[in-house]
């Protein structure tokens, strides 16, 4: 009974410490995945509360491994539910919620503000999988391996993946570039 | 200007900064905490013994019990984390540190249990 008590103590505060150390994490997926601060904060929220109550299982499962890619699928799997909830109210479509909103201190704005925007209009017309291994990969500083398990790929079909929608980023930002 | 000869990928680490939560997340997260363990109390007072009569009804209060459980748990932690910065910094050696901390951890285990 003592050791079932000391357990669960260590698993909460492995959980506790999960939560402190990926808190921005997935509140940054979160922001950059719904593009505004309310339904970010209720992604997180949802987020963190699903991981609890599965946190035990995880962390059987996960072999020692990190367990930040688990919880951004999460984040994922509960975003692409609210997408998918508000496609079906007509009051509400999904291009309200889908904008890319850049967070820049006041130094960005004045060195670049206009070649920021073009990128993340850029990365907005990507398709899902190619915008979300950006974020990934730039906005959590996810390696290969990470983000192959959030996106439940291969690690080889992720390298791809982002080879791709860099080289395709990089073909709408010097078409832009080009028109103006 | 830089584009599209510049590094991409440099401009994407810029477009793409982490983005910090705000200052209240961290409470509401411990509030919907707290409302699951009330929740869950709620659903155990309220349960009918002569229900149990019936084992298909058995499945709501044992995740009920459940809930209760990891939920007040974390809760606790969570709260006893938030205010170890404040306490390191009025503590008197580690000693001291260490006796704040445990009074913290009674502190915030009555107030859960009390809710």
């Amino acid at each position: 009974m003592a050791a079932t008590a000391r357990s669960k103590a260590e698993l909460d505060e492995e959980f506790a410490e999960l939560y402190r150390s990926h808190l921005r994490d997935v509140y940054s997926y979160a922001y950059y995945r719904v593009g505004n601060h309310h339904d970010a904060e209720d992604l997180t929220e949802q987020t963190f509360l699903q991981a609890y109550r599965h946190f035990e299982r995880a962390q059987a499962e996960s072999d020692g491994r990190p367990l930040r890619p688990w919880l951004i699928r999460i984040a994922h799997n509960l975003a692409a539910n609210l997408y998918r909830d508000r496609s079906r109210r007509p009051q509400t479509t999904i291009d309200d919620t889908s904008g890319l909103s850049a967070v820049h201190t006041t130094e960005d704005l004045v060195e670049g503000r206009d070649e920021l925007a073009r990128i993340l209009a850029g990365v907005k017309e990507l398709p899902n999988d190619r915008r979300e291994a950006l974020i990934m990969r730039f906005a959590l500083g996810m390696d290969n391996r990470e983000i192959a398990r959030a996106l439940g790929k291969t690690d080889g079909a992720t390298k791809v993946l982002l080879h791709r929608a860099i080289r395709q980023l990089e073909g709408i930002v010097g078409d832009e570039h080009t028109r103006s | 200007m830089s584009t599209p000869g510049a590094d991409i990928e440099t401009l994407l680490s810029r477009a793409l900064q982490p983005v910090d939560p705000p200052d209240g997340l961290s409470s509401r997260l411990e509030s919907t905490l707290v409302d699951l363990t009330e929740a869950a109390v709620v659903e155990l007072e309220s349960w009918e013994l002569r229900a149990m009569r019936d084992p298909r009804n058995w499945v709501r209060p044992v995740v009920a019990v459940v809930v209760t459980a990891t939920a007040g748990t974390a809760l606790v932690i969570l709260r006893v984390r938030a205010g170890q910065k404040r306490r390191v910094a009025v503590a008197h050696g580690p000693a001291d540190l260490a006796a704040r901390t445990a009074k913290a951890v009674a502190g915030e285990a009555r107030r859960v249990v009390r809710r």
